[in-house]
C-alpha cells in the first residue's frame, strides 16, 4: 500500500459520487486518473484490504432489524459453535471476546420477526442460550479508519 | 423517505458492491432493467434520505492494522445514560456508541463504546480518559477486547455477468 492507496481509503470512506462517471469525479478530487483509481480499488479489494466497495445500508430504515448477540461458549467447543453460528447468512460479524460471554455477533435480518427465528435456530443447533442486546439509542456511528 | 419496490431491487443489486468500471451505475442499470439516469436519481434519493448511510470504501480494519478492538461496557442508570452518551460521543477515538438492552443477572451493562485502535496500551489510556474525564469511572464496567474475528461479511463486486432480476 502506497500513499495514493492510503489517500483513497481515507477519502472514499466518507462517500462516493452518484453521477454518470463517479470514478472520474472522485479521481479528480484525489489528483489521479480515473483508470488508476479503478485499478487501485480493484487491487485493494483483491488483497482483502477492502471488504467491499459499495453501500452501507441503514437496515432498520429498510424495514429490517439488527441486534447484537452473545454466547457463553465452552473453550473446547469454540470452532464447532463458530461454524454453526457463521453458517447463518443473517450473521454479519462474529468476534471472540474476553469475557464469560465470549462470542459476540451481529444478526441482521430483512424483517424484525426473523431475528427471533434466527436466535431460536442458533439456540437449537448449539444448545446454548443467546443473550440478545438490541439497540435502544444510538449516540455515535462514525466508524472510520484513518491510515 | 420510504423505499419502494424498485428501490429495494436496486439496493439488492448493489449490496455486494458497485461494479468497478467507468460507468458503474450504467452497469447496474443494465442488470436491473432500468435506465442509468433513473438508477442515479434513485440512488441519490436513497443517500440523501439516509437509507444508504454511506457509499464508498468499506475497510477490513484488522488488515489495516487496527487490531486492538475493545468493546467497553458500563452499567449506567437509565436516567443518566442519554446525557452520558452525548458526552462520550464527542471523543474522537470512540468509533461507535450505543445504549442497549440489559440482560440481568448475567449481563447488567447498558452502555457500549467501541474503540478500534492499533495499540492496546493506547486503547487502555483512552478508556481511562472516558472513566476519569468523561465521568464514567463511578459506574460498573467491563472491557472486552476481541481475540479473534470469525466472520466479517462482504465481498467486492467486479464485472459480474449480466443477469435478469425479476
Amino acid at each position: 500500500m502506497d500513499a495514493t492507496d492510503r489517500l483513497i481509503v481515507n477519502e472514499l470512506q466518507g462517500g462516493f459520487p452518484v453521477a454518470d462517471r463517479p470514478f472520474a469525479e472522485a479521481a479528480t478530487l484525489l489528483g489521479i486518473d480515473e483508470d488508476d483509481l479503478i485499478e487501485r480499488v480493484k487491487r485493494l479489494c483483491d488483497h482483502g484490504t477492502l471488504s467491499r466497495f459499495g453501500p452501507l445500508y441503514n437496515a432498520e430504515r429498510l424495514g429490517g432489524a439488527v441486534t447484537l448477540a452473545a454466547l457463553k461458549v465452552p473453550a473446547a467447543d469454540f470452532q464447532r459453535i463458530a461454524a454453526a453460528v457463521n453458517a447463518h447468512p443473517e450473521v454479519a460479524h462474529n468476534y471472540a471476546r474476553e469475557d464469560d460471554l465470549n462470542m459476540w455477533f451481529v444478526i441482521a435480518t430483512e424483517t424484525p420477526e426473523r431475528i427471533a427465528e434466527v436466535i431460536a435456530d442458533i439456540e437449537a443447533e448449539t444448545g446454548l442460550r443467546i443473550y440478545d442486546m438490541p439497540k435502544i439509542e444510538e449516540f455515535y456511528v462514525g466508524l472510520r479508519f484513518q491510515l | 423517505m420510504i423505499p419502494d419496490r424498485i428501490d429495494k431491487l436496486l439496493l439488492r443489486a448493489i449490496a455486494d458492491g458497485l461494479p468497478l468500471v467507468s460507468r458503474p451505475y450504467a452497469a447496474v442499470a443494465a442488470r436491473v432493467g432500468l435506465g442509468e439516469d433513473e438508477v442515479i436519481s434513485r440512488l441519490r434519493r436513497l443517500v440523501e434520505g439516509g437509507i444508504i448511510k454511506r457509499l464508498g470504501v468499506i475497510v477490513r480494519h484488522h488488515e489495516l492494522g487496527y487490531r486492538a478492538n475493545a468493546m467497553v461496557v458500563w452499567d449506567v442508570p437509565d436516567g443518566e445514560v442519554t446525557e452520558v452518551g452525548r458526552r462520550v460521543a464527542a471523543y474522537p477515538f470512540v468509533t461507535l456508541c450505543y445504549r442497549r438492552t440489559r440482560r440481568p443477572p448475567d449481563w447488567r451493562f447498558n452502555f457500549y463504546c467501541m474503540i478500534h485502535g492499533k495499540d492496546r496500551a493506547v486503547v487502555l489510556r483512552q478508556i481511562a480518559v472516558l472513566n476519569w474525564q468523561a465521568g464514567l469511572a463511578r459506574y460498573p464496567q467491563a472491557v472486552l477486547f476481541s481475540r479473534r474475528r470469525f466472520k466479517q461479511r462482504g465481498a467486492c463486486f467486479d464485472a459480474a455477468p449480466a443477469r435478469e432480476v425479476a
